[in-house]
């Protein structure tokens, strides 16, 4: 048990330690890019700019800038967003929050649910029709960018059938299906695969050798002794996973119009809005490493084989 | 003999593999007596695996079943339904593997392997299957069997989960257990527990099993009968007594030759020179011929069949023909054998 | 057991009673020989080649490639060159009178011939239709799978290189080093590689470099990983400990041991790459950070059909399906790879 509270601290201390990297690395990159922070900077004079620079603290020199920053983060501070109406980074990013999560969870869970049924059943019908089948899918669902799927989804359901909305966040649950769509094609392809893989794995081992000589129907094999293995792992590319939800949201969110994170982030590259892509780089770091983070230790708390060379 | 309870009659099984059609079992029959051990011996791709596997109906993907049958109860295996084949498997035919540290889920808990077992083929409820698993753990000798229910098979050892294996072959009270070499993944002084266990839940529940191994040595101890296969083919069968010292095919012969002895201390272990054949496209005649010192022009005309040795024994061997030259079988052998009729001349005086 | 007897006795009447005298020696049957080894080329081309998806999007492959390379010559028109009078111009395919592809739009419920209002001289095709400029989609198709093509190979070559190298380094060194190396690891794959590269690109020129720059910067920590991992393998191995004990250096055996053994995992990782690199830079081009316009990508194609897509969804559609042609054949070639190099490994 010490070990363990041992090995958890470790891990901490490693994360906030890479976040805090992460956050100098930007702001430092941040003060690298050319131009000026502010929307009409090509008709600023001199003396203006001065003004501005002076209003929020650009010239101060770099170094003491940057420990302010760092000690603003830690009291929840991002700065202002100079693009936005000098809104407070955080305030605006925590009324973006919502969308980005319910859209980021929709996808998880229904893109894993679906990949992981296709999985078992692709495994369990090797080689055959299903599994054809469903490695193309997976295949596909791979290659085809998931912003190409959100505007294929728009222009069908939305635009030629008028099933659903064409966007914006104003519909309830209706608005939330095409986008959510879209961004559950890359779990749902990725799970596919890793669960055909494993499954094809477990399905030839001895346990289920010894499963079957047991008289258990294939089915059931499948679901009970299968799944259970198989699922395990799958907890590893929850990371990846997130990743390829966070990249999605940037475009999907912006083709749907859903005023997500992902959203503003466009716009603020597109605007060179500091403070704001900082922010979110920080932010979807701490995600990524977070949900790193927590995949390990939920790997290592649910395979008992694990759990046990822990505790040794 | 007692009566049979499984019936194997011109059992012929082929893999189709990219390189050509493998003849792994090729027209064997035997039959196994109620409460009997039946020892299938010999070394690897033999098809001792195979044909358990047939009788279990677990054959791979690309296994077929050219012909013959396997009889059970009356009805031929073959030719069942799979949920009928269901039923027969862990119900009344269970298997117990070769490598215990791979054949339980490791993610389940033990007791629910089990019960998962009892279940299958009872109505009972969860508490009574718990009841029943707890009761075999006890029955296989894992001590403390209530709470090591609850545990993992990470917290067991080899021979443990192999206790453990024999206790989900034995949920349903089988008529028939198949060990395919439940003991070779185990170190010594295991395998004379497991066999003994075995040996022991045999006399107790008057279960048929059938043995197979590569290993003589383990034959000795707990097999009624041995069939020894070469090649997908029964070359030798008998009762235990008649294979091991009296044995009439080379290939035995061999085989004993190479089994280390306690009796002799300096001697060179025999080792059968060549390797078994390949079983794609096998040439005619016996397949053993090759690596036989023994081998005769006909053997390379044509198969042998078994010629009957006496009322149970039986090999596969030119050299039973009645034209055959006389052939002493090597010196150890010999004295094997005559050790062997002096016994069961004293024996038969005795009575 | 009559029957078995009266199968014996026929078999046994079958011998001639010659033959039964002792083999001599060396007279039995010699054990057939094993089918001659393939080498190591030889039966991955044979595996490789027994998939036929692979060898499908391997042509497929080889096609586009062509046809991306020969652009500069096939192409009909120059690709940046405007024609505002013909601007929007529907598909239009000599010979063949399908709607969609014979020039036509549908306007207020009937079929309009946009070729003739737009004043367009009779035998002049646009297959791909045009712009908003008047360009000439299939010119600027070929042209933008050309710059995409080559800025995912030059991304992958150089992910490639860097990360084999930092690998290799890593795993030869061991300790300390590799302790260091790993955590710098660690911590960069701790950003999303796609904030990092829009990082990266709003710092640097946007062009060709710069995209292929920023790509190579989070794309080479996969590889270096896997190089790594497998580096280590291999150095535990008994031959290469025989090399060891002969003297040879680290550079010797990273070169002449561990590299040959990893080149397949490499070549499948190199191959998922490319794909990769595709994505990220139609991802980018069609954020708007990626290549400037005039310059066609398959990014910027998507981009700018996608501004028009509810009048002109062919503008969008055409470069959607040439990119997921290419990926497609892309995965299917990569896993047909991987079967035959690295069987086992899991993940793309």
């Amino acid at each position: 048990m010490k070990r363990w509270s041992l090995y958890i601290g470790r891990r901490l201390l490693h994360m906030v330690l890479t976040i805090g990297i992460i956050a100098s690395v930007t702001f430092f990159l941040m003060n690298a890019l050319p131009g000026t922070p502010y929307n009409n900077q090509d008709r600023l004079t001199a003396a203006q700019l001065d003004m501005l620079n002076r209003k929020y603290g650009f010239d101060q020199p770099l170094l003491q800038r940057y420990v302010s920053y760092l000690k603003n983060i830690l009291h929840g501070d991002f700065g202002i967003s100079l693009q936005f109406s000098d809104q407070p980074v955080s305030m605006l990013l925590s009324q973006r929050i919502g969308p980005s999560m319910q859209l980021g969870l929709q996808a998880v869970v229904f893109g894993t649910a679906m990949g992981v049924l296709l999985g078992v059943l692709a495994a369990m019908h090797q080689n055959r029709f299903l599994d054809v089948f469903c490695s193309l899918f997976a295949i596909t669902g791979r290659s085809v960018p998931n912003f190409v799927v959100a505007v294929l989804l728009q222009y069908i359901f939305a635009v030629a059938l008028n099933w659903l909305p064409i966007g914006l966040w104003n519909d309830g649950f209706r608005s939330t299906v095409l986008p959510t769509l879209a961004l559950s094609i890359s779990p749902m392809a990725e799970s596919c695969r890793f669960i055909r893989t494993e499954m094809v794995e477990v399905l030839s081992s001895d346990y289920i050798e010894l499963a079957r000589a047991k008289g258990m129907s294939e089915i059931r094999i499948a679901f009970s002794h299968g799944l259970r293995n198989a699922l395990i792992p799958l907890i590893t590319v929850l990371g990846p996973m997130t990743v390829s939800l966070m990249t999605g949201s940037l475009v999907v969110e912006n083709i749907f119009a859903i005023p997500g994170i992902g959203e503003q982030f466009t716009k603020s590259i597109l605007s060179n809005d500091y403070y704001t892509i900082m922010a979110v780089t920080i932010l979807f770091s701490a995600l990524l490493v977070t949900v790193i983070f927590l995949t390990d230790i939920l790997y290592q708390i649910i395979d008992p084989r694990i759990r046990a060379e822990g505790a040794k | 003999m007692a009566e049979s309870v499984l019936d194997v009659r011109h059992l012929t099984v082929s893999f189709s593999t990219y390189a050509g059609r493998v003849q792994a079992v090729r027209d064997i029959s035997f039959s196994l007596g109620r409460g009997e051990t039946l020892a299938l011996v010999g070394e690897s791709g033999c098809g001792k695996s195979v044909t358990c596997r047939s009788i279990m109906g677990l054959l791979a993907k690309n296994a077929q079943v050219e012909g013959g049958e396997i009889l059970f109860e009356g009805k031929n295996l073959l030719h069942l339904s799979n949920r009928a084949m269901r039923e027969i498997r862990g119900g009344k035919i269970a298997m117990i593997f070769q490598d215990p540290m791979t054949s339980l889920d490791p993610t389940m808990k033990i007791g629910r392997q089990i019960a998962e077992a009892v279940r299958l083929h009872r109505p009972v409820t969860r508490a009574a299957a718990k009841l029943r698993a707890v009761e075999l753990l006890e029955m296989v000798g894992i001590e403390e069997p209530e709470k090591r229910y609850h545990q993992y098979p990470h917290a067991f050892s080899g021979g443990q989960r192999q206790r453990i294996v024999i206790a989900i072959a034995l949920a349903a009270d089988p008529r028939v257990l198949i060990a395919d070499e439940p003991t070779t993944a185990l170190d010594v002084t295991m395998q004379a527990q497991i066999l003994d266990l075995i040996k022991d839940i045999q006399k107790r529940t008057d279960t048929s099993v059938i043995f197979i191994t590569h290993d003589l040595g383990v034959v000795a101890n707990v097999a009624d009968r041995v069939a020894v296969m070469y090649a997908g083919r029964i070359i030798e069968v008998g009762l235990s007594d008649e294979v091991f010292y009296d044995p009439r095919h080379p290939y035995t012969w061999g085989l004993l030759a190479s089994m280390p002895t306690l009796a002799a201390k300096d001697e060179t272990l025999y080792a059968i020179p060549g390797t078994p054949p390949t079983l794609i496209d096998p040439a005619p005649g016996d397949a053993f011929a090759p690596r036989n010192p023994w081998a005769l022009e006909a053997d390379r005309l044509a198969e042998p069949p078994l010629f009957p040795v006496s009322e149970t024994h039986a090999a596969a061997t030119w050299l039973l023909d009645a034209r055959a030259p006389h052939v002493e079988p090597p010196e150890n052998i010999a004295l094997r054998a005559q050790a062997f009729r002096k016994k069961l001349s004293e024996r038969s005086a005795a009575l | 057991m009559m029957k078995r007897n009266k199968e014996m006795t026929k078999a046994v009447s079958l011998v001639p009673d010659s033959a039964f005298v002792p083999c001599k020696p060396g007279e039995t049957e010699a054990e057939p020989p094993l089918p001659r080894a393939l080498s190591f080329l030889e039966d991955s081309w044979r595996k490789l080649r027994r998939n036929k998806a692979a060898v499908v999007t391997m042509i497929l492959l080889l096609v586009i490639a062509a046809l991306a390379f020969l652009a500069p010559v096939i192409a009909p028109f120059d690709p940046n060159e405007q024609h505002l009078s013909w601007k929007n111009l529907p598909p239009k395919w000599p010979h063949v009178s399908i709607d969609g592809l014979n020039g036509t739009t549908l306007f207020r419920g009937r079929r309009v011939d946009s070729y003739a209002l737009a004043k367009v001289p009779e035998g002049q095709y646009f297959l791909f239709g045009t712009d908003e400029f008047g360009r000439d989609l299939l010119s600027r198709c070929l042209w933008g799978t050309r710059i995409s093509l080559m800025i995912a190979l030059v991304a992958a070559l150089l992910d490639l290189s860097i990360g084999i190298a930092y690998g290799l380094f890593s795993g030869m060194k061991g300790g300390r080093w590799d302790h260091v190396l790993q955590r710098i690891l660690e911590i960069l794959s701790g950003i999303p590689s796609l904030v990092l590269v829009v990082l990266m690109l709003l710092i640097f020129e946007p062009g060709i470099s710069s995209i292929i720059l920023a790509m190579t910067i989070s794309s080479w920590i996969p590889m270096a990983r896997v190089v790594r991992a497998e580096t280590l393998k291999i150095k535990q191995m008994e031959y290469v400990q025989a090399a060891r004990a002969l003297g040879a250096t680290d550079a010797k055996i990273a070169l002449s041991h561990v590299l040959p053994n990893i080149s397949g995992i490499v070549i499948v990782r190199a191959m998922f790459s490319i794909p990769s690199a595709i994505f990220f830079e139609t991802f980018l081009s069609f954020l708007g950070v990626g290549m400037k316009i005039p310059n066609a990508s398959i990014g910027t194609l998507l981009n700018g059909g996608y501004k028009v897509f509810r009048l002109y969804p062919y503008q969008m559609f055409i470069p959607a399906v040439i990119l997921c042609v290419i990926m497609l054949s892309f995965n299917l070639f990569a896993d047909g790879l991987r079967d035959v190099f690295d069987p086992k490994m899991k993940e793309g």
